[in-house]
């Protein structure tokens, strides 16, 4: 697109730079390749057994109801995402400003942890179809909830900020000139909104809705609560039930291609399309709406608001009580500083990297496609790919590490497996792709001519980097790093497979504790597992106002 | 000038590199005697307290991580030989099985371990050996289900059960291992109509946990359920009044009927990987010992290996019963059978 504006091609030592960059950015995607290709090259046996058996059995129902569960899915989350963040931002309602952050927060609700206070909340054996039966009369609380709507329900509620908060800024960088100069050639609200907001936010909207839409195609543990089976389960199925990894891993590999041949077509689709915003960023301007559509407003931010975020954290907040203050001893603090540490760092790494990718992918060049690969750590179940990772590294310290203490005549031992370096790794591989969303868009959105301008008037290299780009990238850049911090908090397969001992985090307890079916005890880890994702979510907020 | 910018960013990420490496170095107090290596499926609260009064006792000191033991059995065979772990444990024969078929686990003699598990419930090659027995029976509503309509898993199947019967998923080791268990004793054909059977009868799509099959109960959507006894254990503690009671399936009458209940097992292997076999075989015989054992059974409820060990005061109120004496191996080697067996018969 504009090489030439990032780097001066003549200055021997930014050859120097786009090397250096070129190479990080190829580490990076190297590491999401390893265990890709591990998973890949399961196809070398034959595991002609169980797929004679699956094909026989399950898999056109589970094929269908992951089809069924995406394409809920994505039409809710669109919906949701879409409307509040156009409601928020371009329209005038009671209790805009609180909703306009307020919406966010569900996001620090894990999903698995939606599904089970779904449950215990809502399911037959709950306090609500419980005093239905009672008062109202049995036919009134007699429902089995875990059907496929309640699923789809589950998912959008949690993921629907995904969306949300990129068509937020989307809709905010837009600059109010485009929209006024629509409205001045004549369109209402309505055909502005459609015809010039929608396709311009489109790469962001798109970037939110596939990220929704691949968590929920890797997604096991809240399809499990359910017991609701996808294609996930088939994987599962295959290697605890049939104890065969090899199978897992090509049924794995299966996903992998569905979500590799999207994000490629989604690539082509845009063609050379670019989404560039306007001159003026202040964006004061909003659309005046009737006060009953405006109250309107109110009431469906409010529903969602509560539906999404009271009511779980509400319900978690009894089941913590009932459990009692005991919970609470050092080991929770040990549990809820690891889970800090380890996502503040890896949100450090992982929008450093992101940011290195994308600025690799502006460069036209031999390697600009390879590098949208880093996007696949994403689309395979967490404990699928955490096998892969656990492998690859393996690799390393059988081939390299052991090999080396042998010759220094230490006891051999394996390094990387089960060190904070691993896991780290672990981290970026499977969360890069939802830290270049935001990035990859907010980048896409500085018109060429800003940075050409600054060059024009002298500014160079790093002057560029650090007074130009950045500034303009800061938005994205924090929405990246939020969303990757609270999926790291949230994050469970590869944090229990690949931790250093002890190194135990809230989402390791709220593991150990649902394995057991004790979900009122992993009330209290839950509830400091959103707390906590509140954070970064409450700063992104404050910084986003100025 | 560019060069600074992307010199910097590779500079964060080397000293955030170095600084989780750094981290990640084990406490320097290594000086003091070996420390085991335990990869664990029982979770952190149902083996921290034991393992704590096995390192009061001899000074030997356990480090471990808990998952699940499919991620734990594939990171034990791609270390090989390089792996530290020294024991596995985890929470069913089957998997107990697998690891023991993938040979990463250590040929055991041990005169003590012979004494204190039941054949029944250890490897033949005394690969691994059951710490504690989980049982998993019939709850019924107590005012809805007379304890004398009650007899047999197969039982269960017959159609005045209809509409009647809550499951928990087939997906959970415990129902396949069940299931495991009616094809010893019934064989291929008559098993697959008692799975079959209990699925025409299910009240409700099978449910996720043990836990909410027992609230479906109460809560009046279903009238009888198959759980593991610790489930039920533990809700009974927090509200001794929950209308569900419990029966145990084939107590009467000769075999099959009469083979008794079907137990499955938590327990531990030593590795061949393990650089501390002799230290790693003095826990295992420690957790097959009387303190041990009366933790290992009262943290969670579940029934001693040991039977000089008595069960909790608790569960003591269900009296005992007899089990099934099917080898805990066969649950391994049947575990993919049953699995095909409930997919063909819909049960989920």
């Amino acid at each position: 697109m504009q090489a030439s504006v990032l780097v001066a091609p003549t200055s021997r030592r930014s050859t120097a730079a786009l090397w250096l960059l070129r190479a990080v950015g190829l580490l990076a995607v190297l590491g999401v390749l390893a265990p890709i290709l591990v998973v890949v090259f399961s196809w070398s046996s034959e595991q002609t057994d169980i797929w004679q058996h699956l094909i026989a059995t399950q898999l056109g129902g589970l094929l269908a109801n992951t089809l069924t569960l995406l394409v809920g899915v994505g039409i809710l989350v669109s919906l949701l995402g879409i409307a509040l963040a156009w409601f928020t931002v371009m329209c005038d309602f009671p209790g805009r400003a609180w909703f306009e952050w307020l919406l966010m927060l569900p996001m620090a609700v894990p999903a698995y942890v939606m599904a089970f206070v779904t449950l215990g909340v809502f399911d037959f054996g709950g306090p609500l179809q419980s005093f239905l039966r009672d008062h109202v009369g049995q036919a009134y609380g007699s429902i089995d909830v875990r059907s496929e709507p309640t699923v789809i329900v589950v998912f959008s509620l949690v993921l629907y900020p995904y969306v949300y908060m990129l068509a937020r800024s989307a809709f905010l960088s837009q600059s109010s000139d485009t929209i006024e100069a629509a409205r001045a050639l004549g369109c209402n609200a309505w055909q502005a909104f459609f015809r010039v907001a929608l396709p311009m936010a489109r790469p962001a909207i798109i970037a939110g809705v596939s990220l929704a839409l691949m968590e929920t195609l890797a997604d096991f543990g809240t399809v499990a609560i359910f017991n609701y089976d996808t294609f996930t389960t088939a994987i599962y199925k295959s290697w605890f039930g049939f104890f065969n990894l090899q199978a897992a891993a090509q049924l794995a590999s299966i996903l992998l291609l569905f979500v590799a041949l999207t994000l490629f077509a989604e690539r082509r689709s845009r063609g050379g399309r670019r989404f560039v915003q306007g001159a003026r960023l202040q964006h004061r301007f909003r659309f005046a709406v009737s006060p009953l559509t405006a109250w309107m407003m109110t009431l469906i931010c409010s529903v969602v608001l509560f539906m999404a975020f009271v009511l779980p954290v509400l319900q978690l907040m009894l089941w913590a009580l009932g459990a009692g203050a005991e919970q609470l001893n050092r080991r929770f603090f040990e549990l809820l500083a690891h889970s800090l540490w380890l996502a503040g760092i890896a949100a450090l790494v992982t929008v450093i990297l992101a940011l290195v990718l994308a600025f690799n992918r502006r460069q036209k060049g031999r390697f600009s496609a390879v590098f949208g690969a880093a996007h696949l750590g994403y689309a395979l179940p967490g404990s699928v790919l955490a096998v892969g990772i656990m492998l690859s590294f393996t690799y390393i310290d059988n081939q390299f590490f052991i090999p080396l203490q042998r010759v220094f005549g230490m006891v051999p031992t394996p390094i990387l497996v089960g060190s904070l370096l691993t896991l780290l790794a672990a981290y970026w591989i499977r969360f890069l792709a939802v830290a270049s969303g935001p990035v990859e868009s907010s980048l896409e959105r500085i018109r060429p001519s800003l940075p050409e301008a600054a060059r024009t008037l002298g500014a160079q290299g790093a002057t560029l980097v650090w007074r130009i780009y950045l500034p303009m990238l800061r938005p994205g850049l924090l929405t990246a790093a939020v969303l990757v911090f609270v999926d790291v908090m949230k994050e469970m397969p590869a944090t229990l497979l690949l931790r250093p001992y002890g190194w135990d985090t809230l989402a390791v307890r709220i593991y150990e504790m649902t394995a057991e079916g004790q979900w009122q005890l992993a009330a209290l880890p839950a509830l400091a597992l959103v707390a906590a994702g509140l954070i970064p979510v409450i700063i992104s907020i404050r910084q986003s106002r100025h | 000038m560019m060069f600074r910018v992307a010199a910097r960013l590779v500079a964060i990420l080397v000293v955030v590199g170095l600084a989780a490496c750094g981290r990640s170095t084990p406490p320097a107090d290594s000086a003091s005697g070996p420390e085991l290596v335990v990869y664990s499926s029982r979770i952190e609260q149902l083996i921290k307290p034991i393992f704590d009064d096995f390192t009061k006792e001899t000074g030997i000191r356990i480090r471990y991580v808990t998952d699940d033991a499919g991620p734990l059995l594939a990171r034990m065979r791609a270390e090989g030989e390089n792996s530290p772990a020294d024991m596995l444990i985890t929470v069913d024969a089957g998997n107990l099985w697998q690891a023991a078929e993938l040979g990463v686990l250590e040929p055991i003699e041990s005169a003590i371990l012979a004494r204190n598990v039941p054949p029944a419930l250890r490897d033949e090659q005394g690969r691994w050996f059951g710490v504690s027995i989980r049982a998993r029976t019939i709850v019924y509503a107590t005012d809805r289900v007379k304890p004398d309509e009650l007899s047999t898993y197969e039982d269960l199947a017959n159609p005045e059960w209809s509409g009647r019967l809550c499951l928990r998923t087939a997906k959970k080791v415990y129902n396949q291992s069940l299931v495991a268990s009616l094809i010893v004793a019934l064989g291929q054909e008559k098993a697959e109509q008692v799975v079959t059977g209990w699925v025409d009868n299910l009240a409700v799509a099978p449910f996720a946990s043990d836990n909410k099959v027992i609230e479906a109960i109460e809560a009046g959507q279903c009238d009888v359920g198959l759980v593991n006894t610790y489930y039920l254990a533990r809700m009974l503690a927090d509200k001794p009044e929950l209308p569900v009671g419990l029966f145990w399936a084939n107590q009467q009458g000769e075999a099959p009927a009469g083979r008794g209940v079907h137990v499955n097992i938590s327990g531990a292997g030593i590795t061949k990987a393990s650089k501390h076999k002799a230290e790693a075989l003095r826990l295992l015989e420690w957790m097959s010992g009387p303190t041990a054992q009366y933790d290992f059974a009262s943290l969670n409820q579940e029934y001693p290996v040991n039977d000089a060990t008595a069960p909790s005061e608790l569960i003591q109120q269900w009296g005992s019963f007899n089990a099934d004496t099917m080898p805990m191996s066969e649950a391994g080697r049947l575990q993919g059978e049953a699995i095909k067996m409930m997919d063909r018969a819909g049960y989920r």
